[in-house]
């Protein structure tokens, strides 16, 4: 706002300043080095998603989503990422909360463990679970005989995705919590407000676009999970496959505008993701230059 | 309301931030916190708050021990130095906050909670930004409107944490007097701290000066820079000038010579000699003074400060003339506090 010392990026500017030395066809080549990339990686692959799914016209692709397989395996990533998201906003928040307002023991080692999920293969964490919950382990047949399925069923591809999903909103919120500090809080606790009244009325505005940025990544990543979720769903068609390893079904069994319908999906979603974020980074980026300083 | 703090000593990590401090706060009274960075005022005031609990010790309001209650029941209003004004609410939400939060039996309704917003908005010479947003306002505008948050809830005792710190000077001058008016006109109990001792001279009815977690005198303006009882407040509170003496015969002495300062009540020995450099008396003879070369002569606002080596091992030392003085163009001066202070020394 009025702090003369916050410079907002202006790339006219920067354009034209003085530190660029490259000439003019230098500049060329490599902006169209890096559009060839992009055309070549990331917007071609999604045109054709796009033009195989619609390859047999619109009909067939409405036919094969309204396939009774694929339907369900639709219904199943919602109901995954609808109890994985909220499971961890809740974590990310009392973790970031945990070891940017406090000072405790083992509050680095914590902050390692929250960014594990990034460094495992997917792979691992999936298999961590059937270790834990398969036929040969002690859990799992205990849970078995009081009725309690875990592994190839929605417990366990849930428990999977909330493994692979942990560190989005954690990793969002602990650098804008530190940066905000403690007292807001203290502030508000002066004035009479409960712990709970604190968070509720000070700390959760304070992060609210942060943590729907966090969410939002959470929840591409849990719908689009594959590889912890292909190893403790057992794919078992119409019950425990979501959109991803449905994909992959579909394209084993050569049904490539099936395969390709569902992965459109799975486009549309990142791109929904990629606008949704987008537009948030505008806005986020908005208040946080006007409350640094502050 | 009176708050009594009865040796409290706080740790960090073990290592101590307060020894053992002791304060009597009268009530209305508007006190100073004065010290330099890790002094511990700053703890000191977050433990009166209940913002940090002490290790040892307790701390009363009126008869109450307050260091059992936690910071919502000790009901204080606390001006933070950075304003940590709610940055998502209107200036009449940040007011009002403290009123918000009441449970359902005390809360005012919402009618009540905005007159006493704009109420406070008058007090504190705000009028009509109701809707503004802190990022709206300037930093002046911004410690003004804690202030008022801070009183909303009708403070035992206000507690202001450098409050005019991140203001540019004009604006804390300003501010410096408005709050004098403002503690007039509403009568709380305020303590607030500070390192600039212009703010803790000019605005306290008494200064309580810290040092390295100790507190090292508590006085009025004119005790601590009249009358300071250790070396430390001599040479923290206004300009100072200090030599290493000696004490002999009643008499001081410095290098090998009376200097023509007698001080029959102080032991024999080493001492540190404290003087203020404008209250010195010029001599043009020499039989029992401080001489000494001049080596540096700078001119400041309305006097000039003249740096003299003194004695065979050539002490510096400062002294402050008029900026048209006979003496200014020198090369030796002579001279005598008039007012000085000798600290006996452990060496």
């Amino acid at each position: 706002m009025a702090d003369p010392h916050i410079e907002t990026y202006d790339p006219e500017h920067e354009a034209t300043s003085a530190a660029i030395t490259e000439s003019r066809p230098a500049r060329a080549v490599l902006m169209a080095i890096a559009f060839v990339f992009l055309a070549l990686f990331l917007v071609l692959p999604l045109v054709i998603v796009f033009s195989q799914a619609f390859a047999k016209g619109a009909a067939t692709y409405l036919t094969s989503l309204s396939d009774g397989d694929t339907l369900s395996a639709i219904k199943l990533t919602l109901i995954v990422a609808a109890i994985s998201v909220p499971l961890n906003l809740v974590f990310g928040v009392a973790a970031a909360w945990a070891i940017a307002k406090f000072e405790f023991k083992g509050k680095a080692f914590l902050t390692t463990l929250v960014d594990l999920p990034f460094s495992v293969s997917p792979v691992i964490s999936g298999l961590v679970y059937v270790l834990l919950f398969g036929a040969q382990s002690v859990l799992g047949p205990w849970l078995k005989a009081h009725g309690i399925e875990i592994l190839f069923a929605v417990p366990g591809i849930v428990l999977a995705t909330v493994f692979v999903t942990f560190p989005f909103v954690a990793r969002e919120l602990i650098p804008l919590m530190q940066e905000q500090g403690t007292g807001d809080e203290e502030a508000a606790l002066s004035l009479g407000a409960s712990g709970w009244q604190a968070f509720w009325y000070v700390t959760l505005p304070n992060i609210k676009w942060g943590l729907l940025y966090g969410v939002l990544l959470c929840n591409a990543r849990a719908m689009g999970e594959f590889g912890a979720v292909s190893v403790v769903s057992g794919h078992i068609r119409g019950q425990t496959n979501t959109m991803p390893l449905h994909v992959e079904i579909l394209y084993n069994e050569y049904n490539a505008v099936g395969a390709f319908a569902v992965a459109s999906l799975l486009a549309g979603l990142a791109l929904v993701t990629l606008v949704l974020k987008t537009v948030l980074e505008m806005r986020y980026g908005a208040e946080i230059a006007a409350t640094r300083g502050h | 309301m009176e708050v009594r703090v009865a040796n409290v000593r706080k740790e960090f990590d073990r290592f101590p931030a307060l020894h053992d401090v002791s304060l009597d706060i009268r009530s209305g009274e508007l006190i100073a916190l004065l010290g330099p960075s890790g002094s511990g005022k700053t703890t000191l005031l977050r433990l009166i708050a209940g913002l940090e609990r002490p290790t040892r010790g307790k701390i009363f309001f009126g008869e109450d021990d307050a260091s059992l209650k936690s910071i919502q029941q000790r009901n204080v209003g606390f001006v933070f130095q950075h304003y940590a004004l709610f940055r998502h609410m209107t200036v009449a939400d940040n007011i009002g906050f403290g009123l918000k939060v009441r449970p359902g039996a005390t809360r005012p309704p919402a009618e009540e909670i905005r007159r006493r917003a704009s109420e406070l908005l008058d007090l504190v010479q705000l009028s009509g930004l109701e809707k503004r947003y802190p990022a709206q306002l300037s930093g002046g505008q911004r410690q003004r409107v804690a202030l008022a948050r801070a009183m909303a809830i009708e403070p035992a005792v206000l507690l202001l944490d450098e409050p005019f710190g991140a203001l540019d000077a004009q604006v804390r001058r300003d501010l410096r007097r408005w709050l004098r008016d403002i503690h007039d006109t509403t009568g709380h109990t305020t303590v607030f701290v500070t390192h600039d001792q212009e703010e803790a001279l000019e605005l306290a009815d008494r200064v309580v000066v810290m040092s390295q977690g100790r507190i090292e005198q508590v006085g009025t303006a004119d005790e601590v820079y009249d009358t300071p009882n250790s070396p430390f407040v001599y040479g923290f509170i206004g300009d100072s000038s200090s030599l290493p003496a000696r004490v002999e015969d009643g008499q001081v002495w410095l290098a090998e010579r009376p200097i023509g300062l007698s001080a029959p009540d102080v032991p024999a020995g080493p001492a540190t000699l404290f003087f203020r450099p404008h209250d010195v008396e010029l001599l043009d003879g020499c039989g029992g003074c401080i001489a000494g070369t001049v080596v540096n002569s700078r001119r400041v606002a309305e006097t000039r400060r003249v740096e003299l080596e003194v004695g065979g091992d050539r002490q510096r030392v400062e002294i402050e003339l008029p900026i048209d003085h006979a003496a200014a163009n020198k090369s030796r001066i002579a001279f005598r506090p008039r007012k000085w202070k000798l600290f006996p020394r452990a060496d």
